[in-house]
């Protein structure tokens, strides 16, 4: 390999090299706007979340749980955030009765649909979790949980063979919108539902749950992010699908371009 | 074709001064051109959309959580008013005035925007957590898999073993301070030395291939409450993700820094024959100059 290249070929690569690099200094400083924003990219971009998911549910299908931490790794402050106060009549009604006359409805595929109070609720086992809420911009707080894990409300509903999904109707509406179109709802599949950390929690950190962190119910679903943490759920549908939903992403933040599956 | 570079006798018998030989080496093989060109592609895209993430919340802190209660240990914010914003870095309680480029930058019609990094760097221009955040995780796979690769031949063809492990001649104190000298006076190997790297540069190299970049990774799946939940060992590893996080702007910050060290000697020595070299695998050994 001794054989040195001839000064015409010398020439033609540093035109090269200079072609090369002015072409991926051009594609990292102008160009990638335009790239990310072209649709075939946008394809090939999202098909690594596939991949994401299907390597997470491999390392999680013994079903392991999330971290628990103790009375003393609370955060001091635990943030609330999205919706703090809902802006629905019906809601605020609900809150001013204490929620006495909450009925959160299962419905859906399942063999028989029922309505729980909060007292037919709390009088179910119960569990009690110190977790890590990680919401999706980075940041992180340590609350406890208390509420009754999901399984034991499907059960008692029965789910039917043809359901997929868990869908959660909330209260909030994000975006303020007039049409509904911001009323904030997520899904979740059947294999997060059964976890035992998934739970519908009425209570935080040994108080019942408060306004801002989503009274009267809202869902812990410990190894996802914030935003698939849905509060003020009115109502649980099981389905088969969620596409026919709004943005047919099936959450609020997935209609607005987070991924369905927020393991990471 | 005319060989350029065989010493030749002047025609007409009288000798001439010899000319230096122009030897030509094949010195990196394709794998390795191959993978270092994805990861620059890789990396620089992952840099870009990991400070559009990091916008999102651009604050630093160490412990089990941290989040807008919290202290953290660094972050990109704002002092003075609502209206007139002025860009901001807190270090510690070090404060430095980063005005225009960190904190407040010029948004797309050129008037001032509060913004982490600004948005000639990030990875969508615009404020898209979304977007920066699938484009990260599609590039962390490229990247990973790309690293296999890297890693496997490494191994299989010797480069490891030939190229990047230092010698035991290498590591005496004298040889490197002999490479430290010649670093800072920027005197580059010539001859046979310049066939091989030096023990700077292979520490240099194993850095990151054995320290930053799985630390990155390592750290980036931390942030995961999936990947948490199954290999919570990453949790104590690294000391809570909010610590995780940290680490992982830390190496991004050190994959930088060996980035622009590499560049700024490429340029030192000799951009052409090195981009050559990376490129087509030939490389022109320095010859030893009369100084």
């Amino acid at each position: 390999m001794n054989r040195p290249p001839s000064s015409s070929s010398l020439v033609s690569r540093r035109g090269l090299i200079g072609v090369g690099s002015a072409g991926l200094g051009g594609l990292l400083l102008s160009g990638c706007d335009r790239l990310t924003n072209a649709p075939s990219v946008q394809h090939v971009i999202a098909r690594a979340q596939s991949l994401s998911m299907g390597a997470q549910r491999l390392l999680l299908s013994g079903q392991p749980l999330a971290r628990e931490y103790t009375v003393k790794d609370l955060s001091p402050v635990f943030k609330a955030n999205g919706s703090t106060m809902p802006d629905d009549d019906a809601y605020q009604t609900l809150m001013d009765g204490g929620f006495a006359d909450y009925r959160l409805k299962v419905d859906g595929l399942v063999a028989t649909p029922r309505q729980f109070s909060l007292v037919d609720l709390k009088a179910m086992p119960s569990r009690t979790q110190i977790t890590r809420h990680d919401c999706v911009e980075g940041w992180s707080a340590i609350g406890g949980w208390t509420g009754v894990p999901l399984h034991q409300v499907l059960s008692l509903v029965g789910v039917l063979p043809a359901a997929r999904f868990v869908i959660f109707h909330c209260a909030d509406d994000l975006d303020g919108s007039l049409d509904g179109s911001g009323q904030y709802y997520e899904s979740i599949d059947l294999f997060d539902a059964i976890h035992p950390q998934t739970i519908l929690a009425y209570a935080m950190n040994g108080a019942p749950l408060t306004v801002p962190h989503g009274a009267p119910l809202r869902l812990r679903v410990e190894r996802q992010l914030g935003y698939k943490q849905a509060k003020y759920i009115m109502r649980i549908e099981l389905a088969d699908r969620f596409d026919h939903l709004k943005g047919g992403k099936g959450g609020y933040w997935e209609d607005r371009g987070y991924e369905w599956y927020g393991g990471i | 074709m005319t060989d350029l570079s065989i010493e030749s006798p002047i025609p007409g018998g009288a000798t001439a001064p010899p000319k230096p030989v122009r030897e030509v080496i094949y010195r990196h093989t394709f794998v390795v051109r191959l993978t270092h060109w994805i990861n620059v592609l890789a990396i620089s895209l992952l840099l870009m959309s990991g400070l559009q993430i990091f916008n999102a919340h651009p604050r630093l802190y160490f412990g089990q959580f941290g989040a807008d209660f919290d202290k953290p240990w660094i972050e990109l914010t704002t002092k003075g008013t609502d209206d007139r914003p002025i860009g901001v870095t807190r270090i510690g309680g070090l404060e430095l005035n980063t005005n225009g480029v960190l904190g407040v930058s010029k948004d797309a019609s050129g008037n001032p925007e509060v913004r982490g990094f600004p948005r000639w760097i990030t990875l969508p221009n615009d404020r898209d957590l979304g977007t920066g955040r699938r484009w990260h995780f599609f590039l962390a796979w490229t990247l990973v898999i790309n690293g296999l690769v890297y890693v496997a031949w490494g191994f299989i063809s010797g480069h490891f073993r030939k190229d990047l492990a230092p010698t035991k001649d290498d590591i005496k104190p004298r040889h490197i301070w002999r490479n430290i000298i010649d670093h800072a006076r920027l005197k580059h190997p010539t001859g046979e030395a310049a066939k091989r790297y030096n023990i700077l540069q292979k520490f240099a190299y194993l850095a990151v291939i054995v320290v930053f970049v799985p630390g990155i990774v390592l750290t980036g799946l931390t942030m995961s409450p999936g990947v948490d939940a199954a290999l919570p060992w990453l949790l104590d590893l690294f000391g809570g993700r909010p610590t995780a996080r940290s680490i992982h702007f830390i190496c991004a910050n050190l994959i930088v820094l060996f980035v622009i060290v590499h560049v700024v000697e490429v340029f030192l020595a000799g951009v052409v024959n090195e981009m050559r070299s990376m490129i087509t695998g030939r490389y022109v050994v320095p010859q030893e100059h009369a100084t």
